[in-house]
């Protein structure tokens, strides 16, 4: 999924206060999953901003709403193009995706974020989400016995440890990072592959990551 | 490793080709554009090793460049060797520069992953790892052997022009103290299948550890296909030695040398003592070419220490 974490109060406050009336649109996919940007998300931050509204003497009419995507077209109902006419201006709670679609969807609104996205991750423990994918554009994890050290390797080091790995734990962490070298070691010993770490790994062609340029993918066969 | 014809015109590798125990030092560039401070490290090193290796932003804090400070070693009759990290620059940017740092005379290169960027003074800033350090070995082999860039174009101006790489010799680190321990020889061998010449190890203090990566790195045959160049930090207070074994990653600084150091009267000397023992024992372990000197920040007692350790004078 996608991870994000909310952005701190006063900074969203800032944007809200700029208007009479406000929607807080919440996404029901990966920022509900990892708790940052769901329907309890927006009736959270929606109570915070009522109260400080309140409390500070300023004018600000909170709309609460979360459709299933903010990255997909369909999802933007009839319901929520209604709900966008009426206020000023929306904050996503979506991802960075989100956020950018609803301002494709509503372009006489203006939309802010809520949310800083972070990484392709996963939930490794309730509350704990960790990266796993840096969306290289060409998967090359079979060769590292499926960890990958594109994103996982602070330096995305393709042809073993530096010399900053420690007791299974990089230095550039070591409370929170493991050594993706270590863990590629420890999975491709249990798999009785580790000759094949011996190979020297050439040169990435980066082409397919985010420095080819933004990317755009078309499935003619998908088309309507 | 007899080999009669150079791959370079390096004297570090004709020191290395003789079977001479061979001595390089670090010459760390000044965190200013100070040609002086530059000039005053040299006359520490001129006569005392056979190459100073000149850090590429070590521990990741803005100095004056490699080969910059490397030219005016060279101007003061030392034999610089380059290192280049991989944080800091894409496969073109390096392969420029080390296009430019042949043309200005420079002969030895040290490829680095480099220190990630998270410790020094610029943590705020982006990195680059376009390759890792294996890559770059094989990138620099591939454009001194096969004469062609990464891409696989000739070095060549035009496609009239003659061909004219960059003939350097291929150095390398390695970290016999990093985990995961039983891959820290392989990672050697991989270095070697890339193409280094030679190899700087991380310092030394735990040297049973050291003996035991040794033995690993002879199974495999290593040390008859590269130079390797054991590396002495001599410590200076007991507070540097535990700053070493607490901080730096990757390296372990064994009790017996802080309680030596916490005895003595004077543990800077102590240091160096142990520096010297540590040289003896290190010229006596089969498969050490050389050793190299990484007196961090303290250029001038290299003299002393290489005259103390019997490794004076330099061959000519």
């Amino acid at each position: 999924m996608i991870t994000a974490e909310r952005k701190p109060f006063e900074e969203i406050y800032e944007c809200a206060k700029r208007h009479k009336r406000v929607l807080l649109l919440g996404c029901g996919t990966c920022v509900t999953v990892c708790m940052a940007g769901g329907e309890k998300e927006v009736g959270i931050l929606a109570s915070q901003i009522r109260l400080a509204a309140r409390e500070r003497g300023d004018e600000i009419t909170i709309d609460e709403h979360t459709i299933t995507r903010q990255c997909d077209a369909e999802f933007f109902d009839e319901a929520i193009t209604r709900k966008a006419a009426e206020v000023d201006a929306i904050i996503s709670m979506g991802c960075g995706v989100g956020v950018q679609f609803c301002s494709e969807r509503f372009p006489d609104k203006i939309v802010y974020p809520a949310v800083n996205t972070k990484f392709y991750g996963a939930t490794v423990e309730q509350g704990v989400w960790s990266e796993r994918c840096a969306g290289c554009g060409e998967c090359i994890v079979a060769a590292f016995g499926g960890v990958c050290p594109v994103a996982r390797c602070s330096k995305s080091l393709l042809n073993g440890p530096c010399g900053g790995s420690s007791e299974g734990m990089c230095e550039v962490d070591p409370e929170h990072t493991q050594c993706a070298w270590q863990l590629i070691y420890d999975r491709m010993e249990k798999l009785g592959r580790l000759d094949e770490l011996e190979e020297v790994q050439p040169l990435k062609d980066w082409s397919h990551h985010r420095d080819g340029g933004p990317r755009t993918i078309v499935r003619e066969d998908m088309k309507l | 490793m007899n080999a009669t014809l150079q791959k370079s015109g390096s004297r570090l590798e004709a020191v290395l080709t003789s079977g001479q125990f061979a001595v390089t030092a670090e010459l760390g560039p000044p965190k200013s554009a100070d040609v002086d401070v530059i000039r005053q490290k040299a006359g520490y090193l001129r006569g005392v090793v056979d190459a100073v290796n000149i850090t590429d932003n070590q521990t990741a804090i803005v100095r004056m460049s490699s080969i910059g400070a490397g030219v005016i070693a060279l101007q003061e009759g030392l034999e610089p060797v380059i290192q280049i990290t991989c944080r800091d620059r894409n496969r073109l940017a390096i392969q420029s520069d080390v296009l430019g740092a042949y043309a200005l005379g420079m002969r030895n290169i040290l490829c680095l992953s480099g220190d990630h960027q998270k410790f020094g003074n610029h943590p705020t800033s982006k990195n680059v790892y376009d390759l890792d350090s294996i890559q770059l070995v094989m990138m620099l082999k591939g454009m001194r052997d096969d004469k062609v860039f990464a891409c696989g174009d000739e070095i060549r101006n035009t496609k009239k022009s003659p061909i004219v790489e960059p003939r350097v010799f291929i150095g390398a680190a390695a970290n016999p103290f990093g985990d995961p321990f039983p891959f820290r020889a392989v990672r050697l061998a991989k270095k070697v299948k890339a193409g280094a010449d030679f190899i700087q190890t991380q310092c030394i203090y735990d040297m049973e550890r050291f003996r035991k990566w040794m033995e690993q790195v002879r199974a495999r045959g290593l040390h008859e296909k590269v130079y390797i160049l054991a590396g002495i930090t001599p410590l200076r207070s007991v507070k540097m030695a535990e700053y070493m074994r607490d901080k730096v990653a990757g390296l372990t600084v064994p009790d017996h040398i802080i309680e030596r150091l916490n005895r003595a009267e004077n543990a800077e000397e102590e240091g160096q003592k142990i520096a010297i023992e540590q040289i003896h024992e290190l010229r006596e372990i089969p498969g050490v070419s050389g050793v190299h000197i990484m007196a961090i920040e303290a250029e001038k007692t290299v003299a002393a220490l290489a005259e103390k350790a019997g490794l004076l004078p330099r061959p000519a």
